[in-house]
């Protein structure tokens, strides 16, 4: 165990700002892509919901 | 030899590569593909944190290799794939191919991105600067600009098979970059360190710390898959969106 307390562990042996503001930009960016293409998805769906494909007939 | 009991099994290896068919087989396949980056990145996280020891050098601050080397390898990785499918696409006039290029430019910029984000915060407290006009750097840098370029070059064309047309003459291009990158650390000796892990030699790391990085590596492998099959069913949705078949799958819905 390279840690004696979760202090130790975010303290990072004083790299904390180094360590930790690498992998929170890159959780942070992560987690954003992945949430725009959901919402993306989703409004679009709801577009072509509402507005059925322009060729179609009627049945 | 072929004896007259010998069945053939006959594969339609074409059978996706039509935006209509791939696209129900892209929603099946993504939840399984974000399930892998998630146990991959947990366990590399892991390996990371609390297995691999303090570097005798660097102390903590080295951790940040565990996102700074596979985001990198991802970004030129990313890069080959899509000028590869953008490459079918110009050549086979594929209308999926033309797709998959597009869908991921974003998450191959994001990639290089991130391999100089957490390089920045790497180099300053062990090369003590920000950033140094390195050949690495510099060929890294100008990889996120192509995804940037390609993106908006894209956007900035309203027929989509034009569009994918000429981003595909950007990317095939812009792929002389990836062995400048990759071998400029031998080519020039500038500030950024060699590699650590090559074809022909066994890995001049921890075996711990190796292992994270290669677990970490499969991690974002498999989250750049999940990313980009979500951003290709959306982009299939809208250069589809007059066909008779999104009609009849937007009417399945609920």
């Amino acid at each position: 165990m390279n840690w004696a307390s979760w202090n130790d562990f975010f303290a990072m042996g004083g790299y904390a700002l180094y360590v930790w503001g690498s992998y929170g930009v890159t959780l942070g960016f992560m987690v954003t892509e992945i949430v725009l293409l959901m919402l993306r998805k989703r409004s679009l769906l709801g577009q072509l919901r509402r507005t059925p494909g322009a060729r179609r007939v009627a049945p | 030899m072929t004896g007259p009991n010998r069945k053939r099994v006959n594969i339609n290896w074409f059978k996706y590569a039509s935006p209509q068919t791939f696209f129900p087989l892209a929603a099946k396949l993504t939840p399984w593909f974000g399930a892998a980056a998630a146990l991959l990145c947990g366990a590399g996280l892991y390996i990371g944190f609390f297995v691999a020891p303090t570097d005798a050098q660097q102390g903590e601050a080295y951790r940040i290799i565990f996102i700074h080397v596979p985001a990198a390898w991802m970004a030129m990785l990313i890069y080959l794939v899509m000028a590869f499918w953008a490459g079918v696409g110009l050549v086979f006039n594929a209308r999926l191919s033309g797709m998959w290029a597009s869908a991921l430019a974003p998450s191959g910029a994001l990639m290089a991105f991130i391999a100089l984000w957490t390089g920045a915060l790497w180099g300053r407290p062990t090369w003590g600067t920000w950033w140094v006009w390195d050949a690495r750097l510099t060929s890294t840098l100008i990889l996120l600009f192509l995804y940037f370029g390609f993106m908006a070059l894209q956007a900035a064309i309203d027929d989509p098979r034009r569009a994918d047309k000429a981003g595909a003459v950007l990317a095939l291009t812009g792929v002389v970059n990836i062995p400048i990158i990759y071998f400029s650390v031998q080519w020039w000796n500038t500030l950024h360190q060699g590699a650590s892990v090559s074809l022909t030699s066994a890995p001049t790391m921890a075996a711990t710390m190796f292992a994270g990085m290669i677990v970490m590596t499969l991690g974002f492998w498999m989250y750049s898959i999940a990313a980009a099959l979500l951003r290709v069913r959306c982009i299939i949705l809208e250069r589809e969106r007059r066909s008779d078949w999104v009609a009849h799958y937007v009417r399945t819905l609920k």
